[in-house]
């Protein structure tokens, strides 16, 4: 038992290292900012929980693990919030999606889209004629 | 659990890596027309050159490296940005030969002096023979500290840090006198309302809960430096991050009303003059300039209880203890100070020019 614990480990740290690499060719073939940022954020927070919990199970109960759980801890409050600081400022600077484009917000009437959220408006003119999924147009 | 490949080979390996991601980097940071990406790129490849330190077993300039260059310089470089074009010029292929010649010659040099360094490790070297090793046998009883590399930065050579403080110190007098303090921060700073409105609520929590956390590391850094990796400069720069976080997030002029650009720059000062400090109270009481063995005359050394700080039967003057807790205090006030000024003097301009107010 004391033996199978480092393999398993290292299987998860593996694993976790396999989907950062996903990740990083999702940044690479992905067509627009927003599914790149998809592609990069969730394999970052994913893959390094895998690789930390991995580490963990090396490690065994020491101070290590408690650091590796705080590193953990700051990695979940730390990814997400940057993937959705990239986020937001992207839809800010009125990047249109890959499937169609947002009626891009001035800052004038920032405040009342804040309240009804963002509308999307008449599909004029996407950059490429993409597969239209219709769950994701709100009307 | 031991595979196939042993142990230097895996390391060969992983050397090989990093410094082939070095070099790809290199090139890439040398190409790219955007200074964007370029400072981004520069990020990158310190915290590559950090992890390449690790795995040389150099964990506190691997620190540095992480902290400084991957951390603070990529900010103020944005920063630096914010005021200028994101796009250098093209330059045409004729201009670059003269700089092409220097940079070539400048390596080729290097690569052939490096020729003649002795192996990684080599045990017969003069640095791990002579010097290094007389370190690694004294240090511990001499000061006390576990980590040597603190034991030699702040005591054995504690001229020297004292010099590297100064200049740091210098750094921060030079950005302020070509950029000025930012106090008369221009209204149109890009920093100035930092993330406001409800789009960045996620932001503002989540900075909220990060920068005690940060400042705390930077105080767990600063005082664990005794004993593993960390110190003054680490820590400080760690410390400087939270406020320059709690700007980039909440607006420079939120975080000038918290550390005022008056207090940031008197607290460089101190750090300096606590350092220095320090060194004429060893001369004052009888012994060499930052000879710590004098920090405290006999007297005062005698009233010290001895399990004070936990090692009963330490041989060493305390006032090595005391001494190297008070010099990296002194870095890290000068560290801290001095990134946050100049964190100031870039931010706290306009992309038009003047300051105005």
């Amino acid at each position: 038992m004391t033996d199978a614990l480092p393999l398993v480990g290292g299987g998860l740290a593996i694993a976790g290292v396999l989907l950062v690499l996903l990740g990083a060719i999702g940044v690479l073939r992905f067509p627009d900012v927003y599914t790149r940022i998809h592609a990069a954020s969730i394999t970052d927070t994913g893959g390094a929980s895998l690789m930390i919990l991995g580490l963990c199970l090396i490690a065994g109960l020491s101070p290590i693990t408690l650091k590796l759980v705080i590193a953990w801890a700051f990695i979940m409050v730390t990814c997400p919030a940057a993937a959705h600081a990239l986020a937001n400022a992207a839809f800010s600077s009125g990047h249109s999606p890959w499937i169609g484009s947002f009626r891009i917000m001035r800052e004038s009437d920032e405040q009342a889209a804040v309240q009804t959220g963002p509308q999307t408006g008449p599909q004029t003119g996407p950059k490429k004629p993409g597969p239209k999924k219709p769950g994701l147009q709100k009307q | 659990m031991s595979g196939a490949i042993s142990f230097l080979d895996a390391n060969l390996a992983i050397d090989l890596a990093l410094l082939a991601m070095l070099v790809v980097l290199a090139a890439a940071i040398a190409m790219t027309r955007k200074l964007l990406a370029a400072i981004l790129l520069m990020g990158v490849y310190s915290l590559v050159s950090a992890v390449w330190l690790v795995v040389m077993d150099a964990p506190d300039v691997a620190f540095t490296e992480a902290v400084v260059g991957a951390g603070v310089s990529t900010i103020v470089l944005l920063g630096a940005i914010l005021l200028t074009r994101a796009e250098a010029e093209k330059t045409g292929w004729g201009r670059l030969i003269a700089p092409a010649l220097i940079a070539v010659a400048t390596g080729a040099l290097l690569v052939y002096a490096a020729l003649d360094l002795p192996s990684f490790g080599d045990p017969t070297s003069p640095a791990n023979a002579y010097v290094g090793r007389t370190y690694l046998e004294v240090a511990s009883r001499d000061t006390g500290a576990a980590n040597v590399v603190t034991a030699v930065l702040a005591s054995y050579r504690g001229f020297d840090t004292l010099g590297e403080t100064t200049v740091i110190f210098a750094a921060g007098v030079g950005v302020a006198l070509a950029l000025g303090f930012g106090e008369r921060a221009a209204p149109a700073s890009r920093l100035m309302a930092g993330a406001t409105g409800d789009h960045n609520v996620v932001l503002r929590v989540a900075a909220k809960l990060l920068i005690p956390i940060i400042a705390l590391f930077a105080f767990y850094v600063q005082f664990h430096g005794d004993l593993g990796p960390g110190g003054g400069f680490q820590a400080g720069v760690i410390l400087a991050v939270a406020v320059i976080l709690h700007a980039l997030v909440f607006g420079l002029r939120e975080t000038m009303t918290a550390v005022k650009p008056s207090f940031a720059r008197g607290v460089a000062a101190l750090g300096v003059l606590l350092y220095s400090g320090i060194g004429v109270v060893c001369i004052v009481n009888g012994g060499g300039f930052l000879d710590y063995g004098h920090l405290f005359t006999a007297e005062i050394e005698a009233q010290i209880p001895p399990g004070l700080l936990g090692d009963p039967g330490a041989t060493h003057h305390w006032g090595q203890h005391f001494g190297i807790f008070f010099i990296e205090l002194g870095v890290l006030f000068t560290v801290a100070a001095t990134m946050v000024t100049i964190f100031y003097g870039f931010a706290g301009r306009s992309p038009g020019g003047e300051a105005k107010l």
